[in-house]
């Protein structure tokens, strides 16, 4: 065959061994949204089916040369409530199921490992809490519960895994989250589905699943010295955090020992759960986030600090137990009194490990 | 053709020949033209409704998010020419309503006077906006082109509006966010002051005609229907005046 | 396909004269058609201005699928690619689709269907045009300036703050476009209100002008949304504010909530007009009134209400609460039934008809199965769990390509060719407008039908280069956009040499009920010598049965 026509052969070839109808299967939610989704290409079908019979049938029973005079029928109640409770009832159950995936799938699980994604004109920053930072791909260990903590730098994009079925808009401003569980090694592509600008169709990427133990040596071969949280401390020192967040009697802010995930009473009164969003919300804006019983001095860090930064000053306070490093901080500077945040003090040797 | 339209044609044809010089070849009454033209107006009022309508959930919105900002700005707004402006308009509905009804008991000159009167207090709230947006500029307090926030990091700067309401002074990220007041401030009252010179343009074309008799020969629809869309834009005014003006006033 | 059987029934060729009297005669000059109150000349002005942008946009599909031909960006930069997909989309939606049924059939037609002499507001009517003509030119300005390649859709921060493209012309273009709209809406709602002819109640109305009334609700309430949105983008870009920019506090979903709360209406203001033309078609080839005419005209209504309670589906992933996605999903199933419900009103109209293929039948046909597909696809998509992968993919270009071009574009032609011996008084030539019909349907095919699959796999739309593996069906989709644009252009073509050699149409070339088909081909410029009294239902098969035998025993 392959002499008559290399270029055919060629073109059957890549046909058959790409032929796929649907993407890999890589995460626990794959299958059952495949479920979902075939049940309703079987509806579809059905209908579409019913529709064309309907139409055919009629048109050969009824075309002007069988029947050539048509009979004045005005409707039947019957038939419209028929097809419209069909239907309906059809279109109800697509909704209540693709309801309950939707939930499961932006609904993390309390225990999932939390990655950090950073999109920007036009590549992925994935940012793992032990401070692994990847640019255009993502490795995960297969087998365990993943969330993605999103955000956009500029614009809209969207942080799409076809074979997890899993997709998220990463928003300028605000955090968004997804989560997934890898079942198969393997590579699969990562995409940016929110149009963003001129390079949108390059900045797509890998994410590669890797067994449990495989996953542990990549993080010990591609950590780049300090964790997030590490990051985290130290830029909440360089940047005067500690001058009003430690314990001290006469402290300015509050302590942030154990703040994640507490409940907080804030100075309008409004009781809200201290999660990321308001965590970046309260560095960005502090004027609305202040915990109630302090003075609204804090100053906002918009447009002095990344989004990455951010997340590690996030990820810093999420684990955060104690106040024992930000004491030895405190105690080993001075700091001047009327401080309008743009102390210097940096103190070597509390950021190691 | 069959019997039913041979009744219709014998009243058309009456019909035909008596209409009104002002009656449109495609209505076949009167009574007709001014109702369709009378509804279309209403209709058109509708699409401004949710035209502004954008504009006020965007204002909402950021009120609800920024209210000190947006309390602290609407404080440098001079409640004494707002005032004067709801009652300037207030008044010219009730002289534009006075001229639809001279048009309909064919008073040419009542209805040229209230026509001028209406005009002249429509100038008058423009007047009164443009001093207003003159102070807003001297006060950089334009967004995005001349735009300072000192008067909101330090409300003691600026004594005549400290002196009133003892502002304490913004945090910078809340008073970054008067920017945003002042926006959405310039943007509902100017595009509010553009319906407002769109009607003025219009009102001055048709004291034109009203003095050359073209309303008052029972052919009021024009007038009518205009009176609609003033009542409409100050119907706009008094929601943006408690809004922008009276946030922090109750 | 029988070929010897239609209902055409066309006076005798030899004697058979254009009526002298008619709209076309009427006065001539380019002033008498600038300056024009006829709603059938502003019809016209319109129908030619709707072709030349459709062409324009057809090109640029043309050209995206030149380049998708391979997975590299080979044929053009892929800023160029971006402006190419932006401008087909923004001028396929606002210069094409949202005009295309209502702008020239509707206002062709709707006067003569409520039995009035024009519409209400006739030079609000030529405003529109004037409008339409002013915003096609800034687009033709913003095209050859170097063009816009924000995406049709204008998300902010991008358009905003992030290219350096005629975004502002563009959103001019569109918000005075915007307004061509809505006084089109305006007049046919004014119109169908009050000017009635006397006898012409609410239900005896034809079904074409129910979903022009549902349709023109929705221009009139959604378009100025719109607007205001265009204005603050270009406020935005103008002076930097940041009502859209999180950096100034601002927030980019405000954008996203603005600018769906009218595009969704959009869709159904697309759809309505072409659904009213199926009603008229279905009808008339096959004898018989439309089935459940109470259903299908509250359908409309109610997908016109429905459909401002839905816009946030397009929205499922941008980080809305999960109870907002809920509700939104459940509304958006609601909205799908009334189609549901239409399709087989029309599909139990054939029977028992006497039911004939002409060409505007075959549209016909075709509408029914492209749109339910469309429709169902959009059911997918509804449905929040599944458009989590489904959405920005091509499975969402492949769904509204169904239900627009598949659906509405073939309602649109079924419509031309139907109206077109009442509009130029000839008929087009019935074989080679077939073929066009099977061409077109077969290339539809080809070209869309493989994007569903694209995007199951996960393709992302706007991409203008994309990994290897999706090449095959790529190509697929590229060989019948080339089948397709053939059967698009025919039509051009064969209407155009009809217009000179077409067989002359009489009155009531199909023996369509329809207060337009008992006046002459082309109608006179005031339509009806007098006003009719309407006694008859809409449909009336029977009344015109008894029309003719009236006529053939006063003549004869």
């Amino acid at each position: 065959m392959s002499h008559i026509s290399p270029v055919l052969w060629q073109f059957l070839v890549k046909w058959l061994t790409n032929f796929a109808l649907f993407p890999p299967e890589a995460s626990k939610i794959a299958p059952q949204m495949d479920e979902l989704y075939f049940f309703m290409v079987l509806v579809s079908l059905v209908g579409l089916t019913l529709v064309i019979l309907l139409v055919l049938s009629f048109s050969i029973l009824y075309s002007r040369k069988r029947h050539p005079v048509a009979v004045q029928i005005e409707g039947s109640t019957l038939l419209e409530a028929t097809w419209t409770i069909i239907p309906l009832g059809l279109f109800l159950i697509m909704f209540v199921w693709g309801a309950l995936l939707y939930f499961r799938i932006y609904t993390p699980p309390a225990n999932a490992m939390n990655i950090y994604i950073v999109g920007k004109q036009w590549m992925w920053k994935a940012e793992h809490p032990g401070g692994q930072h990847e640019i255009n791909s993502l490795h995960v260990p297969m087998g365990e519960p993943i969330q993605l903590t999103i955000i956009s730098q500029d614009v809209f994009h969207s942080f799409s895994i076809p074979a997890f079925r899993v997709k998220r808009e990463a928003i300028p401003g605000r955090y968004t989250s997804v989560w997934f569980e890898a079942t198969t090694p393997g590579t699969y592509h990562l995409f940016c589905t929110q149009y963003c600008g001129t390079e949108h169709s390059h900045m797509i990427g890998d994410v590669v699943v890797l067994s449990r133990d495989d996953f542990k040596k990549w993080l010990q071969g591609s950590t780049s010295g300090a964790s997030l949280a590490q990051n985290g401390e130290r830029l909440f020192a360089s940047l005067s955090c500690t001058a009003c967040h430690n314990t001290r009697p006469d402290a300015r802010g509050p302590s942030l020992a154990n703040v994640y995930g507490s409940r907080l009473t804030l100075s309008s009164g409004q009781q809200i759960t201290a999660d990321d969003a308001y965590l970046r919300e309260a560095i960005l804006n502090p004027s609305q986030h202040i915990t109630q019983g302090y003075a609204p001095i804090m100053p906002t860090y918009q447009g002095q600090i990344s989004e990455e930064g951010v997340i590690a000053l996030v990820e810093y306070i999420k684990n955060l137990d104690s106040d024992y490093r930000v004491q030895q901080t405190t105690a080993s500077t001075t700091l001047p009194v009327e401080n309008e945040g743009k102390s210097t003090a940096t103190t070597p040797g509390t950021v190691k490990p | 053709m069959s019997d039913s339209t041979a009744v219709a044609h014998g009243a058309a044809e009456s019909a035909h020949h008596e209409h009104p010089p002002y009656q449109r070849h495609h209505f076949e009454t009167v009574a007709q033209q001014f109702d369709a033209t009378n509804f279309a107006m209403w209709l058109f009022l509708l699409t401004e409704v949710m035209f502004f309508g954008g504009l006020f959930t965007a204002y909402l919105i950021m009120r609800n998010w920024y209210y000190p900002a947006f309390v602290e700005g609407s404080h440098q707004l001079n409640v004494g020419w707002g005032t004067a402006n709801t009652g300037v308009l207030i008044l010219s509905s009730f002289t534009m309503a006075m001229g639809v009804w001279s048009a309909e008991v064919r008073r040419k000159g009542l209805l040229v006077l209230f026509l001028c009167i209406t005009w002249i207090l429509g100038m008058a709230f423009l007047g009164i906006k443009s001093i207003e947006y003159t102070e807003k500029w001297e006060k950089h307090h334009v967004p995005g082109i001349h735009w300072s926030e000192s008067s909101f990091l330090n409300p003691r700067s600026d004594p005549e509006v400290y002196k009133e309401y003892h502002d304490k002074p913004l945090a910078p990220d809340m008073a970054d966010k008067t920017e945003m007041y002042f926006f959405l401030y310039f943007a509902m009252t100017g595009m509010h002051a553009l319906h407002m010179i769109v009607g003025i343009s219009i009102l001055t074309f048709m004291i034109i005609r009203a003095q050359a008799g073209a309303y008052t020969t029972g052919h009021v629809t024009y007038v009518e229907n205009f009176g609609l869309y003033w009542h409409f834009v100050d119907i706009i005014w008094i929601f943006l005046f408690p809004l922008l003006y009276l946030i922090s006033r109750y | 396909m029988s070929d010897a059987v239609t209902i055409v029934n066309l006076p005798d060729q030899s004697t058979a004269r254009i009526p002298k009297m008619n709209y076309l005669s009427k006065e001539n000059g380019l002033l008498s058609w600038l300056l024009t109150g006829d709603h059938k000349r502003i019809a016209t002005l319109y129908l030619i201005s709707i072709t030349f942008f459709f062409f324009i946009g057809g090109a640029l599909a043309g050209l995206i699928r030149l380049e998708l031909l391979t997975p590299q960006s080979d044929l053009v930069a892929t800023d160029t690619y971006n402006k190419l997909f932006s401008m087909h989309g923004i001028i396929m939606v606002f210069f094409f689709l949202v005009p295309s049924v209502p702008a020239t059939i509707g206002n062709f037609v709707i006067p003569m269907m409520v039995g009035a002499r024009d519409l209400a507001l006739p030079k609000v009517n030529l405003l529109s045009w004037y409008l339409y003509i002013v915003a096609g030119g800034m687009m033709i300005y913003t095209m050859a300036a170097g063009g816009v390649d924000t995406g049709w859709t204008f998300t902010t921060p991008l358009s905003t703050h992030y290219v350096n493209t005629h975004v502002i012309t563009t959103g001019l273009a569109v918000f005075v476009a915007g307004f061509s709209s809505i006084f089109t809406g305006l007049n046919f709602i004014v119109t169908i209100h009050k000017m009635r002819a006397p006898g012409m109640t609410w239900f005896r109305l034809p079904l074409f002008v129910w979903s022009h009334y549902a349709a023109s609700i929705l221009m009139v309430l959604g378009t100025p949304v719109l607007a205001i949105t265009l204005v603050l983008i270009v406020l935005e870009r103008t002076i930097g504010i940041g009502v859209f920019d999180p950096a100034k506090g601002g927030d980019p979903l405000l954008f996203q909530h603005l600018f769906w709360f009218y595009s969704h209406p959009a869709v159904y203001i697309m759809i309505l007009p072409g659904m009213g033309v199926i009603s008229e078609v279905v009808s008339t080839f096959s004898r018989k009134r439309v089935f459940g005419y109470t259903a299908v005209a509250f359908s409309s209504v109610a997908i016109a209400v429905f459909g401002f309670f839905v816009w946030a589906h397009h929205m499922f992933i941008m980080g809305i609460s999960n109870y907002a996605a809920l509700i939104f999903s459940l509304l958006t199933m609601l909205v799908a039934v009334p189609s549901a419900i239409k399709i087989f009103n029309w599909a139990f109209t054939l029977y028992k008809g006497s039911i004939t293929f002409e060409t505007p039948m075959l549209y016909a046909f075709g509408f029914m199965g492209l749109f339910t597909i469309g429709g169902m696809t959009g059911v997918f998509l509804g449905a929040t769990g599944t458009d989590i992968h489904l959405t920005e993919t091509y499975f969402i270009v492949a769904h509204f390509h169904f239900v627009m071009v598949g659906g509405m574009l073939m309602a649109f032609l079924s419509g031309i060719h139907f109206w077109w011996p009442k509009w130029t008084g000839r008929m087009y030539p019935e074989k080679i407008s077939q073929l066009a019909a099977v061409v077109t349907f077969i290339g539809f095919n080809l070209t869309f039908f493989p994007q569903f699959i694209l995007g199951t796999l996960g393709m992302p739309r706007r991409y203008a280069s994309y990994p290897p593996e999706f090449q095959i069906l790529n190509v697929f989709s590229t060989a019948g956009a080339s089948v397709l644009g053939v059967g698009y252009l025919l039509p051009v073509l064969y209407l155009t040499w009809s217009l000179k050699y077409g067989a002359i149409a009489g009155n009531n070339p199909w023996q369509a009920t329809g207060l337009e088909w008992q006046v002459q081909s082309p109608p006179l410029t005031e339509n009806f010598p007098e006003i009719p009294i309407v006694d008859h239902e809409a449909y009336d098969y029977e009344w015109l049965e008894r029309q003719r035998e009236k006529e053939v025993a006063s003549v004869g």
